[in-house]
């Protein structure tokens, strides 16, 4: 009997601090972000749009992959709704900022430097992108970035473009 | 209060590094530096790993994958 409230005491010890991630189906956590335009990124503006977001680090190899894609998506389909947002996750802007010097971004770029965001998003490694629909409910979630991956990526981009009644 | 106490110290040992916060996948931009690998020089890790497994007669199982970013 007291050995099991015991047990009990250590089970519950085992869960502090876990927090649930996102998953399709489930609405996107709001955000508020400096950016690397003069205006604030902010997720409530950007409703009826498709979001495309990116969670991305200076030290991640198969981010510095995934930005010349991102740059052709927002060229193709940015005229027809879609928005793509890098979240940075460096904690110095500095780090970030030679990243973008050397890998340029054609979209629109936040910084997390405090984490709050990738907090409430809790990507599961990076880069981890979410593609947010035009209601504002998060349609997928993928993890890495292989050239492999792209054709699906973009795919799904489309199916997002076109569920949200643009064309 | 003794018993709380003992169940208090259990919940905690039994939790060990668990209650200790953990390094989220966005926070590992100081294990991807380069000065936080095994090897230091890759070439020379590659060297000895192939002087190695010339004499093993097999080669593998010698490392892990990734670059810290959770990615693969």
């Amino acid at each position: 009997m007291r050995y099991e409230k015991l047990l009990v005491a250590a089970g519950a010890a085992f869960f502090v601090g876990v927090v649930s991630a996102q998953e399709p189906g489930k609405p996107a956590p709001a955000f508020d972000l400096p950016a690397s335009s003069a205006q604030a990124v902010r997720l409530a503006d950007l409703k009826g749009r498709v979001v495309y977001v990116d969670f991305w680090a200076s030290w991640c190899a198969p981010c510095k992959q995934s930005f010349p894609w991102m740059n052709d998506m927002q060229a193709k389909y940015g005229p027809k709704g879609l928005t793509i947002v890098g979240i940075n996750v460096d904690k110095k802007r500095e780090d970030a900022d030679k990243f973008l010097a050397g890998t340029p971004a054609k979209f629109t770029v936040a910084f997390d430097t405090s984490g709050k965001v990738a907090q409430a998003y809790q990507p599961k490694g990076m880069p981890t992108s979410y593609l947010i629909g035009a209601d504002g409910i998060v349609r997928a979630v993928h993890v890495g970035f292989r050239d492999k991956d792209k054709d699906e990526l973009e795919s799904e981009l489309a199916a997002a473009l076109s569920a949200s009644g643009r064309k | 209060m003794k018993r709380l106490l003992l169940m208090v110290a259990v919940a905690v040992l039994a939790a060990g590094c668990e209650s200790m916060p953990k390094v989220q996948p966005w926070e590992k931009g100081n294990l991807a530096k380069p000065e936080m690998a095994f090897d230091p020089d890759t070439l020379e890790a590659r060297f000895a790993d192939h002087t190695y497994f010339s004499k093993e007669g097999a080669s593998g199982g010698a490392g892990v994958g990734g670059g810290g970013c959770g990615c693969n």
